[in-house]
């Protein structure tokens, strides 16, 4: 019987050089006469330790990493495909800190499973979410996730059921389903790790949604810079619809979803829903008004449920095994779990999926080990570029929505970037300003001019121009971009800016105010 | 103007895609990926089959980061300049390229290189990031940058 090693095909161990040491093994394997199943599965999201080489032994996987190429000739001397002890030895997968301590029930397939295996998603709970669904009528699927309290995990963390009932209950001959997948914000991969890592459950959450509301058609919208994403998610479409789990009469239910991947193309302002509805219309992206809400006039003007990749994704297992199992994770109205991205400089970055109400201190510290560097964490920015910078007093804050809300922080999607001692908030928070000006869709003058001027006064401030008179000026500002921009690129990007001013005025050649001091 | 080839290449993509419910972005993704850029007499065949005016296809092609309107240099680097890059030197990565390269961002003069900042590309645990035709590299310092860029010969 072969020995199965498991190698993985994620992007971010690709980038560590995972197909070298996958070519390696091969070779090498062959060479000695060793047989060998390379398994591409996805990546178990500890990306210090990537790539993560893991072998199936009787007693379970047992992992090794960082491998490098060089690594593969030694590693077989040391017979570590029968598991055997080596330097790069982790011991059990499964046993590792940083994987039993989470939470994983979205992200409980990833880096088990080959992402392109049907059987490997059947027999790891795939497509029963699916099959409970068709047995429920639709107004019984929207209840469930109604029930579950799920919230849209783009960011808004609008009620996901409050959006598929009001697609359920509009009349129209034709409904859609998108799936946002333009992941632009830095600091966050967890729809890139879901659709390269376990696609049919992206598939499987929209194909529910669409048995909900009576839609046919689906489109996924991915981020150019993501291609390993766009060739995963389309190979995996292709094998769901051919096995009869999405496209014409699925699961002979006589229901039709037919799924179509639609690549951006770089412009960051598409993450907004409305200038991604006009993107796929093949328009440029430029932001909508609403009302109209898109649940009643969405793309190409018909009733649309838009969600992102992890709101998707999290709905199979809500309907697997009911709304109820999901509640009992989280805390107030922020139920279930999140997949938390820990980046930048933290010395065990990665992916931790954990129920609502885990302090930012645990993820930095626990499960992150404190800053790469060595150094002293200064500021966190969470929730992407347009979040807040947190200063540690924060850190303590259970990390739910409303919590975070009432300290003008947003959870966002969870992703979460790490600073050290040597980052310059001013600096930061001009970058936050220029990256605004570039991306601005036009349309809206608060962000469009708002964002440039903000430019020109943090150059002003950093210069030590009339300092007071020129940071009243810029909350001014951001004041008038917060209440008059159309979409949230304008009106939260005063958040990282506001937030690096009032916490790390110091940056801003500003004094610190006495009471900080102490 | 087009040479015959490119024309019967543009003509097939948008003839292929012309139907397809906001067709335009895919046709032009497609007309990138088989000729390197969107060549500008290209815009007058796609709007006139669209039936639209010449602007607005214009206005959408230069809408979006990704379009090249001239064709890359012969290889192509890009660097990720986001915020999770920068806390671990993102920046002096890219200052280094320049100097490197001799160029502050775009195509060298001797068409050898083109260099360009990109805005996140999800490795934002493994920083700082960088692409070198198409192929990801996590954790890159100025060390890695010379060794993958002068594998391929472009720096002198």
């Amino acid at each position: 019987m072969s020995i199965r090693i498991f190698v993985p095909r994620d992007s971010a161990a690709l980038a560590l050089g995972a197909d070298q040491v996958a070519a390696a093994l091969d070779v090498q394997a062959r060479q000695r006469g060793l047989d060998i199943e390379l398994v591409r599965n996805g990546s178990r999201g500890m990306f210090w330790l990537e790539p993560l080489v893991e072998v199936q032994t009787p007693a379970g996987r047992v992992a090794y990493g960082p491998v490098a190429p060089g690594d593969v000739q030694d590693l077989l001397d040391a017979q570590f495909q029968t598991g055997a002890a080596h330097r790069l030895c982790l011991g059990l997968t499964q046993a590792l800190t940083y994987l039993r301590q989470q939470e994983r029930l979205t992200f409980a397939r990833m880096g088990v499973t080959d992402p392109l295996s049907l059987a490997d998603y059947q027999a790891h709970e795939g497509f029963a979410g699916l099959r409970r669904a068709l047995a429920l009528s639709p107004s019984e699927i929207v209840q469930q996730v109604l029930d579950s309290g799920l919230r849209g995990r783009g960011g808004a963390a609008f009620p996901a059921g409050i959006k598929w009932k009001t697609v359920a209950a509009a009349s129209s001959a034709q409904k859609y389903i998108v799936c946002n997948a333009d992941e632009g914000d830095s600091g966050t991969y967890s729809d890139r790790m879901a659709m390269e890592g376990d696609p049919f459950m992206l598939i499987e959450g929209m194909t529910i949604a669409a048995v909900a509301t009576g839609a046919t058609q689906g489109y996924i919208y991915i981020r150019s810079e993501y291609p390993h994403a766009i060739a995963t998610m389309r190979e995996a479409i292709a094998k769901a619809s051919a096995a009869g789990f999405s496209g014409s009469n699925i699961l002979k239910s006589g229901k039709t979803f037919h799924l179509e991947v639609r690549k951006a193309a770089g412009a960051y302002v598409c993450g907004e829903e409305t200038a991604m509805l006009e993107s796929i219309e093949g328009k440029r992206g430029v932001v909508r008004a609403k009302p109209p809400i898109p649940a009643l006039k969405g793309l190409f003007g018909q009733p649309s449920v838009i969600n992102n990749v992890i709101t998707f994704a999290s709905v199979p297992i809500i309907l697997a095994r009911g709304a109820a199992y999901y509640t009992d994770y989280g805390v107030g109205r922020s139920s279930g779990t999140l997949p938390f991205q820990l980046t930048g400089n933290i010395k065990h970055g990665g992916l931790i999926e954990k129920a609502f109400g885990i302090t930012l201190r645990q993820l930095l510290f626990d499960f992150g080990g404190g800053s790469a560097s060595g150094r002293p964490i200064k500021a966190v920015q969470v929730g992407g570029p347009l979040g807040a910078y947190v200063p540690e007093r924060y850190w303590d804050v259970p990390m739910d929505y409303e919590a975070y809300a009432a300290v003008g922080v947003t959870v966002g999607h969870g992703g979460i970037v790490v600073h050290d001692d040597t980052a310059d908030l001013s600096r930061l928070a001009r970058y936050a300003m220029e990256f605004c000006a570039i991306e601005s869709c036009g349309k809206c003058t608060p962000c469009r001019i708002g964002s440039t001027r903000g430019v020109e006064v943090l150059d002003r401030i950093a210069a030590g121009n009339n300092n007071a008179k020129q940071v009243e000026l810029l909350r001014d500002l951001c004041d008038t971009m917060l209440h008059g921009s159309l979409c949230a690129l304008g009106s939260m990007t005063p958040n990282p800016v506001l937030s690096a001013l009032n916490h790390y005025p110091q940056d801003f050649g500003l004094a610190v105010p006495v009471a900080e001091i102490a | 103007m087009l040479t015959e080839s490119q024309q019967q290449i543009i003509q097939t993509i948008v003839d292929g895609k012309k139907h397809l419910p906001g067709g335009l972005l895919p046709m032009l993704h497609d007309i990138q990926d088989a000729l390197g850029h969107i060549p500008a007499p290209a815009l007058g065949l796609i709007a006139q089959e669209l039936n639209l005016s010449r602007a607005e296809v214009h206005g959408v092609v230069t809408f979006y980061h990704f379009f090249r309107h001239e064709p890359a240099g012969k290889q192509v680097v890009q660097i990720c300049r986001a915020e999770a890059c920068q806390s671990m030197g993102a920046d002096k990565l890219w200052e280094h390229a320049c100097s490197r390269l001799n160029t502050q961002g775009g195509t060298t003069a001797d068409g050898a290189v083109t260099l360009e900042p990109v805005y996140c590309l999800g490795l934002c645990s493994s920083s700082p990031a960088m692409v070198v035709d198409e192929q990801l590299h996590a954790r890159v310092d100025t060390v890695k940058f010379d060794r993958l860029v002068a594998a391929t010969g472009s720096v002198a």
